[in-house]
This record gives C-alpha cells, structure tokens and sequence, in this order.
C-alpha cells in the first residue's frame, strides 16, 4: 500500500482548492515543513510569511477573516495549539471567525525532535474551547476532503496533520468525508476500535488479528473529534457492549475523553483507551516510539481481549 | 484646521462620551474609567471626522475599521457608538449585566459598529495587521485604526505585529498608543518602562508621530500626516492625561479599574456638566 504523510495532503489540498476557493495560507517559517510551500509556489499573492510568530500569526489571521477571507494559519501542533491558545480561543473562535488552522507534525510520531516537539495535548486544548472543530484526518484521500470541508464549513477548524508517512487507505472518489461523522470500516459485534488519526490503520490491522482468533472487532474512523458523533458510538457501544479508543495523544482530554464522556451519559459499557499514557515523548525512530507507547495493531488486539473480559 | 463650529461640536460630543463612561462604569460598579476618559477625544475626533463609517455601513466592505487593542476602555467605544446612533444611547447603563449585549470588553457579534473582539492585550494590533492586510489584498482604500494602551506595549505580540506591519507596508494602518503613562500597578516607567515609545517604533519600520491626545486639531493634523505617509505604519502617540475631564480621576493609577460611587459618580457628572456649559459659552 502507498504512503505518504497527511502533511504532504495539506499542502496538495491547499494548491488544488486554492484555485477554486479564495483562500489565503500564513505560515510561521515552516512552510516547507507544513508543505504550505506547495501553495506558496502556485498562489504566491495569496500566502504570508508571518515569522516564527505564531500568536500574531493567529490574530492577523483572525483581522483577515473579519473583512471576509478563509485563512489557513499553519504551524506545528505544539506551537499553533500550545503556543498559540489564547490567541486562538479570544481572537478567532469566540468572535467564530473563519480561521482554519492547520497543525503539522502532532503526534509522537515526530519522532527525533523529541518531547518539546510532540504535541500530545492539542486535541484537549482545542476541544475545550467553543466554536471550534477538530479533525483528525487518517490518511492522505481523507486530509484532503477534511480541507475542503473545512473550507466549506462557516467558523474556526482545527485540522490535524502527521509529519510520517502513513497507509493510504481510502479512496478519494469513493470515500465519503463529513464533519461531524464517524466512519464504520469494518463490522464486528464483539467489540468496537474507535480510532483516529494514524492509529486508523492500526486498528483495521488489529481487527484483521483479532478475526484470526475468533473474535468479532468493529472498526470505526473517528476523524472529527469534535463535534463528536453521539450517534455512532452509542450504537456501537449497545451493540458490541466494549470500547477500545486508539489515538496518538494523551489519553487525558482527547479522542478517548471524548468516546467516555459520551459513553457515561448514553451507554455506559466496558472501555479502554490507548494513547500516551500521560507522560512527556522521547526522541527516537516514529516507529519504534510508536512502539514503545503502544500505538500498535499488536497492543489494540491486546486491549480489545480485555475490554471483552470486562464485559458483565 | 477645525472651524470653530466643528470644534464646538466634537468638544461636546467628547464631553458626552464621558458621561457615557462614567454612567456605564457607574451602573456596572465595575470597568475601566481611567483609560477610557483619556482616549475620549481620539475616538469622537475617529468617529466623527475622520473614519469612513456609519451604522448604515456597518457591514460594508469598504468602510474604515477600528480595533480597540486595549479593550478594557471599551466605555469610550461605547459612548462614541451610542453618540453616533448605533445603538440607544440609554443601554449605556446595561455595560457588563447579564444579558446585556454591552459586554466588559468588546464583541463584534453582539455589539453594533465593533468591527473586532478584543481584550485581551496585544492582540487587537495584529488583527488590524489582517484588516490592513486584507485591504491591500482586495486593493479596497479603507483605512484601519487602532488604539494600544502604554502598558500594552510590555506584551511581546505588540513588537511581533509592530515587525509585520512594517514589513508589509501596511500604509493603510494608523494606531494609537494611549501614552497615559499609568498602568493597573502604577507608573509604566517603574513597573516595566516601554520608553523609549517613539525610538522602538522608529526603529521598528514605522512613521511616528507625537502628539497631544486633547488638541482636536493636532490629533486631526497627524492622522492626516499618517494618510499621506506611504509604503509604512503610522504610530501615533498620544501624550494624554489618565481621567482627563473628571478633575480627581486625572492622573490617578487606581482608577484604572475601578467604579466611582454614587457621590463620586454625581460629582464626576457635574463636572462634565459645568464644562459643556463653559463649551456652549464659548461657541
């Protein structure tokens, strides 16, 4: 299967929708780390090099999306959610403008530059403030309908971005992307996998294992974080009666917060969540980090076996 | 130059607007007074003769803009709307109760005639940065003003969006710094000095311009100076007096942030008063 990193979908999003929509791209000097260079190099009067600013950056984006503009402020995860929340949370989503912010490089997955670059804490950031939406897309067809439907969308977006390659495993033309929307991959009554991001793949594979073992995992893409879709876990939770959540995160205040919170209030079932388990990265290869914090297929398959023994 | 009539006018309008921060701080009994009252005059002189703006324009693309960068002074925005007709002047008195849409610090989606939210410190000068930007890109003719505190000049975005301004040649922006001197725990040059105001911004790319923020014709002299200077921002510093217009608020820290009692609130007024009387006299 190709790979590519959903970073790389950013920046391709950007140049292709860049002749339809008009949208404007900032950048704080990483735009060849964010890809928003592939705009830059095809809509040059459309793009501002704001400096290693990022909270100007965020509230000129907000000045340019009150007269009108869709503006796409690009950063790395730790810098434009860390770095940049006040700015985000006063300028752009309480006056709801259209600011859509593309966060590169979240994740462990960042592998060498260590801790101080792998923002682990952006979705629990974002997703405490109101008016925002969070998508977390899984892999490069899916990143590129995120950006359209954040054009799309009327109010502040924070997109999710990867700085390693990942599986392509949707079809541009035959997936469907809506905000909003949990996605059901693969079947399964024992169990359901709620995944995000580049634990997507993951999960599918895990499933895959599990089926080899007799037992029967649901797969589901949750790709917008926020709002989350009720609907789809309550369904699957009645169904399958265990939850596993699988993201690249800490485990407090992201995707696996979010399947809990509506789990407590819909249908309480039997549910574990992996992702960083509160603690701070390393610097080393992505894929032996993404080993060593358990964002594996092998350490799903051994968390959906306990969340099934935890059913009553 | 105003003529006389023009002058007489706008000294009573901005005498109003100062009864409109202090009712509103009074019936809150809470808000800013000190920074209000000194940008009094600059934001009736914006709102009245210089910007391209109306209640009829509120959402017109070409009008001017205006961010009140130090958004804790958003009586004096209040008042100045209120006087020009954006909303009725007497829901002065609702500033910052519940359910009022006159929220502490300045909301674009609730409040008539603001053009940005803000409040928070540093912040309101890059978002004007955007709206400059934006005019350029459009290639509209608007004009964007904007007002910082002296203090706010101690927030490192404030050099962050001074760098960028003058980086993209935003021509087409005129701020203020409300150069009071006094900050919530006193003076500026004691609690972390900005100073000097006019060398940083100079050397920071910048067209500066010093001038007194209670003479309507010099402030209306160097906003036109800031119009016909092109390729940079202009910085206009305001050497104005915290209070101005109510004899015990002036020059006084501690009322910053703080509301005048009912004696204090009713000897303010008669001040006010007694001034827009010797005004009318003279006109």
């Amino acid at each position: 299967m190709a790979k590519s990193a959903t970073r790389e979908a950013y920046g391709l999003a950007l140049a292709e929708f860049g002749e339809k929509y008009d949208i404007i791209v900032l950048d704080a000097d990483l735009s060849k780390s964010t890809k928003t260079d592939t705009f830059l190099k095809k809509f040059p009067e459309r793009f501002f090099n704001t400096g290693i600013a990022e909270g100007n950056m965020m509230s000129t984006a907000a000045g340019l999306a009150s007269c009108g503009k869709i503006v796409f402020a690009s950063s790395f995860a730790m810098f434009a959610a860390g770095r940049a929340f006040e700015q985000i949370r006063n300028g752009i989503c309480y006056p709801k403008l259209n600011v859509k912010i593309g966060a590169t490089h979240a994740g462990i997955s960042v592998g060498e530059d260590g801790a101080t670059h792998q923002c682990l804490e952006d979705i629990g950031i974002m997703r405490t403030i109101p008016n925002m939406v969070i998508i977390n897309p899984a892999d490069k067809a899916e990143s590129i309908l995120a950006v359209e439907a954040a054009i799309k969308h009327d109010g502040p977006v924070y997109l999710r971005f990867g700085r390693l390659a990942v599986p392509e495993i949707f079809d541009r033309d035959t997936y469907k992307f809506e905000i909003g929307k949990g996605v059901e991959l693969i079947e399964g009554n024992d169990v359901t996998i709620i995944a995000t991001g580049l634990l997507v793949p993951e999960a599918m594979e895990a499933s895959e294992k599990l089926k080899a073992e007799g037992i029967s995992a649901r797969v589901i893409n949750m790709a917008t974080i926020k709002p989350i879709d009720r609907e789809i876990i309550e369904k699957a939770a009645k169904e399958t009666g265990a939850i596993v959540t699988a993201e690249e995160h800490n485990v407090i205040g992201g995707l696996g917060s979010a399947v809990a919170e509506v789990l407590c209030e819909l249908a309480p079932v039997p549910m574990l969540r992996i992702g960083t388990q509160d603690v701070f990265g390393q610097s080393g290869k992505p894929a032996e980090l993404l080993e060593i914090y358990g964002l594996t297929a092998d350490n799903i398959v051994k968390k959906a076996k306990e969340a099934i023994k935890l059913k009553k | 130059m105003l003529d006389n009539k023009k002058l007489t006018e706008l000294k009573l309008t901005a005498a109003n607007v100062r009864k409109h921060v202090l009712t509103g701080v009074h019936a809150a009994a809470s808000g800013h007074p000190g920074g209000s009252l000194s940008i009094a005059d600059v934001v009736t002189l914006l709102y009245c003769e210089v910007m391209n703006t109306s209640p009829e324009m509120a959402k017109n693309p070409d009008r001017d803009r205006f961010v009140l960068s130090k958004g804790h002074c958003a009586p004096a925005l209040y008042g100045i709307l209120a006087e020009r007709g954006y909303f009725p002047k007497e829901d002065i008195a609702t500033l910052r109760k519940t359910g009022s849409y006159l929220q502490g610090h300045p909301d674009m989606k609730g409040i008539p005639g603001v053009d940005m939210s803000s409040g928070s410190l540093g912040q309101g000068i890059s978002a004007a940065n955007g709206m400059a930007l934006a005019g350029k890109i459009d290639k509209r003719d608007y004009r964007v003003y904007t007002i910082l505190g002296d203090g706010e000049l101690e927030e490192g975005q404030v050099w962050e969006a001074a760098m960028y301004a003058a980086h993209y040649n935003l021509d087409n922006l005129c701020a203020f710094v409300d150069f009071n001197g006094l900050q919530i725990d006193g003076d500026i040059s004691k609690v972390m000095s900005p100073l000097p105001i006019d060398k940083k911004f100079e050397a920071f790319g910048w067209n500066v311009i010093v001038c007194d923020a209670h003479d309507f014709n010099a402030l209306l002299d160097a906003i036109n100076q800031a119009k016909e200077t092109k390729g940079k921002p202009t910085m206009i510093i305001l050497k104005s007096v915290k209070g101005k217009g109510v004899s015990f608020m002036e020059n006084v820290a501690s009322w910053h942030g703080s509301a005048p009692n009912d004696e204090q609130y009713e000897a303010a007024i008669a001040e006010i008063d007694a001034e827009i009387e010797r005004i009318k006299e003279g006109a």
